[in-house]
């Protein structure tokens, strides 16, 4: 990929990768380090604006804005990662064998599917976590039954339009076991449409977590996340602005560089 | 579940502060006006909760009693000062005995429909919220009673079998019209200075002057018109927008932003906020873990933090605007947080090490919530690993307040004016001791209070029981909050009052 960046320029590639950079270098670094305790209090600090000492400000506790956006990053970008790690790995199993096999299985599970997509995604999610309860894995699991129904259906067309192609005839009449087939010989070649919608099921993970801490059953207080964050800012609009742009600039942030380092990588296929 | 609503409903939801307040002796407020009091107009109030029902007698909903103080008025009624005034009745008398009160009738009181109060009504009013109509007591103190007789035209008198001293404080149940009953919850008549008009669910509810009123004078505006508003954000932008003149819970954010262009009213609160715990479970049916806890909160701070600094801080289960009855026991663990001696204690009671603590939390209650933040945070210094399970005003009551099944809790019970209202729920035996509170000196000084004939003697036995609770810790009594209330700068005349009420009839435009 990278060569192919260097024949001929790509900005998406570029800016999306240095912003991605970015989030996963503060993510890391919020696991041993953050400028201030996330969750320690002072009643002298409240309401800060954005200063040298704290450049996001504090918040209504007098808890360091920028410590806590890294640590809701960290959070954030762990979670979105089980997510699509969960979902993926589910639509590659599930539309692998019924793309590749078709028939009354096929029919069957993707009556199932249309059925899960039936419903808007924070809505299963809502319905997944008001069974299992609220908590970080909570979270993962309601998103990734809620982000799977996408990957079958991609990864599933992607089979049925290679299972008839010749090299897949040829490997078959040769007598290569099936399991062969599906992995190694159809599966890395779905591989580039199949990253493009890893990243968006990515930003789509970032934004339901965060919908679903904003609404409170996500991660739960004192842990810092960004929805949570926004929440809470939202009643100190007016009088402490920085105290909701700090949370939801980021969001914005990590969309964003996960969209165009996913437009990057299948620029630089072409 | 009925009982837990009067108690908790309005308190705890507000977190933000009810309404009813301050009082006491001499603490009620006034909005100050330097300005001339006008007749006429009409006043939005924003309301947060739908009401649930009309029937004077079988409301519980604190939220509900605080609007319909406005229609309807009992034999006495509670002023601004807490104290209890002739209503529909001029005057009493009590036996030497204690057992009857003898109520001369005011003459030339008149229902909404026209019709004058009669001794029948209030033989009728009585008798229907005693249960001695069909055995069901809907004013549960009024359970004592056993009979009402009339005397002469304008006299009642009232039998109770046991004494009671604050058994007086019942009869500021509704007074209604001969065998109106159940008509009540869809057209309700009272005598109050305003009458009702209409009610839209989840919409509000109406009331208009009444102009027969008894209190000349009174009331000066024409209608007031309670909306329903249920979401915070809201109310603030219909404050702002002018189209709601007062608001009466006010969070300490929403006070700092409106000031600028509305009075806002402060007072303290009828809520008492603290980390409940269940006295039953391990590790906090050890007293001296309890204790420890105690020692480690820093009570200043965390009044500082969720409640702007305008909370009054507390160590016991009183109401510090009920003068006669409170006892200040702040030396007890004192207002700054000890984490050395919290240390300590925990060390003796064989957690060196802390222990984890789940703090169960309803979640609606934002105040409820954040002061769980800063509590998590200060008994991590003391090495206790607490942790917030937020959950459902539902959840809450059913896991909380009904089953038991929690090991701490942070909410806040709400007083009514009956002074022992706030102590009774801790008797070891009491359906309301949701935090299975068992003390053999604390049961032996409630069995005296009920003996007791005189509020006086009572007043000492309250006080002790404050200083048995404090010291045993049964809970970490935390703060009571102010009530900050929004009120156009075109008004005046709100009071505050030392229950949860919102008296309309003394506000009126400035000219």
């Amino acid at each position: 990929m990278k060569k192919d960046s260097t024949k001929n320029p790509n900005i998406y590639l570029l800016v999306g990768g240095i912003m991605c950079g970015l989030i996963l270098l503060l993510s890391i670094v919020s696991l041993f380090w953050t400028p201030y305790s996330p969750t320690e209090m002072s009643a002298a600090l409240r309401f800060k604006a954005p200063s040298f000492a704290h450049i996001f400000g504090t918040d209504n506790f007098g808890r360091d804005i920028f410590s806590r956006v890294m640590k809701a990053i960290g959070s954030s970008f762990v979670i979105s990662l089980f997510v699509v790690g969960i979902s993926g790995i589910l639509g590659i199993l599930i539309g692998s064998v019924t793309g590749y096999f078709g028939g009354i299985v096929d029919t069957l599970v993707m009556r199932v599917v249309d059925a899960i997509n039936g419903f808007p995604s924070i809505l299963l999610a809502l319905v997944v976590i008001s069974l299992l309860g609220k908590g970080k894995q909570n979270v993962v699991i309601a998103l990734g039954i809620a982000f799977t129904p996408s990957f079958v259906r991609i990864v599933r067309g992607e089979f049925i339009r290679l299972r008839d192609s010749d090299y897949i005839i040829r490997a078959r009449l040769m007598g290569t076991k099936k399991i062969r087939i599906l992995f190694l010989h159809i599966l890395p070649n779905i591989f580039s449409t199949f990253w493009v919608s890893v990243m968006i099921g990515f930003n789509n993970a970032i934004l339901a977590e965060s919908g679903l801490s904003y609404l409170g059953i996500g991660v739960q207080a004192p842990d810092a996340t960004l929805g949570s964050m926004l929440s809470d800012a939202q009643g100190y609009l007016n009088s402490s602005p920085w105290y909701a742009l700090a949370p939801g600039l980021t969001i914005v942030w990590m969309v964003l560089s996960a969209a165009m380092l996913s437009e990057g990588i299948s620029r630089a296929k072409k | 579940m009925k009982k837990l609503f009067t108690t908790f409903f309005a308190t705890i939801l507000a977190m933000t502060a009810l309404c009813g307040c301050a009082g006491g002796t001499g603490a009620s407020s006034e909005a100050k006006t330097s300005n001339k009091a006008t007749y006429g107009g009409t006043v939005v109030v924003g309301i947060q909760q739908d009401i649930d029902g009309l029937d004077p007698h079988k409301v519980t909903a604190a939220g509900t009693k605080e609007i319909l103080f406005n229609i309807f008025e009992g034999l006495v009624k509670c002023d601004s000062n807490g104290d209890l005034v002739g209503a529909v009745a001029e005057e009493y008398s009590l036996s030497d005995d204690g057992l009857v009160y003898t109520f001369t009738l005011r003459p030339g009181v008149k229902f909404h429909n026209g019709n004058e109060v009669t001794a029948e009504d209030v033989k009728y009013s009585l008798e229907r919220a005693a249960g001695l109509l069909d055995g069901t007591p809907l004013v549960s103190p009024l359970k004592i009673v056993t009979a009402v007789d009339i005397v002469d035209e304008k006299t009642v008198r009232v039998t109770a079998d046991s004494v009671n001293p604050e058994l007086i404080y019942s009869f500021t149940t509704a007074i209604i019209p001969y065998g109106s009953g159940e008509d009540e919850n869809a057209d309700p008549i009272g005598t109050g200075p305003f009458r009702f008009v209409s009610y839209t669910p989840q919409e509000g509810i109406v009331i208009a002057k009444n102009e027969d009123y008894w209190q000349k004078g009174l009331p000066y505006l024409d209608e007031v018109d309670f909306k329903i508003i249920t979401s915070a954000e809201t109310a603030l932008v219909e404050l702002k927008a002018g189209t709601v003149q007062v608001y009466p819970y006010l969070t300490d954010a929403m006070a700092t932003e409106i000031e600028s262009s509305m009075q806002v009213l402060v007072a303290p609160s009828v809520n008492v906020q603290a980390l409940f715990f269940n006295n039953a479970v391990e590790p906090l049916n050890n007293p001296t873990v309890r204790q420890a806890i105690c020692y480690a909160l820093n009570r200043e701070a965390i009044s500082d933090f969720v409640a702007g600094g305008d909370a009054t801080i507390i160590s016991s289960a009183m109401l510090p605007t009920l003068e006669s009855y409170y006892v200040d026991l702040n030396d007890t663990y004192g207002t700054q947080g000890n984490v050395e001696k919290a240390k300590e204690l925990l060390a003796e009671a064989g957690y060196p090490d802390g222990f984890d603590l789940t703090i169960t939390v309803p979640s609606n209650y934002e105040f409820h919530m954040d002061t769980a933040q800063v509590v998590v945070e200060q008994l991590k210094a003391a090495g206790i690993n607490a942790t917030i399970d937020a959950v459902e005003w539902e959840t809450w009551l059913s896991d909380v307040y009904t089953d038991r099944n929690y090991q701490s809790t942070i909410c806040a019970i709400t007083s009514d004016m009956t002074p022992g209202y706030l102590l009774n729920r801790f008797e070891s035996t009491s359906k309301k001791n949701f935090i299975n509170y068992s003390n053999a000196d604390y049961d032996a000084v409630y069995a005296n209070v009920v003996e007791a004939k005189s509020l006086g003697e009572r007043g000492i036995l309250y006080k002790e029981l404050q200083k048995i609770l404090a010291e045993d810790a049964g809970s970490a009594f935390l703060q009571v909050p102010a009530n900050k209330v929004a009120f156009s700068n075109q008004l005046g005349g709100y009071k505050f009052y030392p229950v949860y009420v919102q008296d309309m009839s003394t506000v009126y435009y400035v000219k």
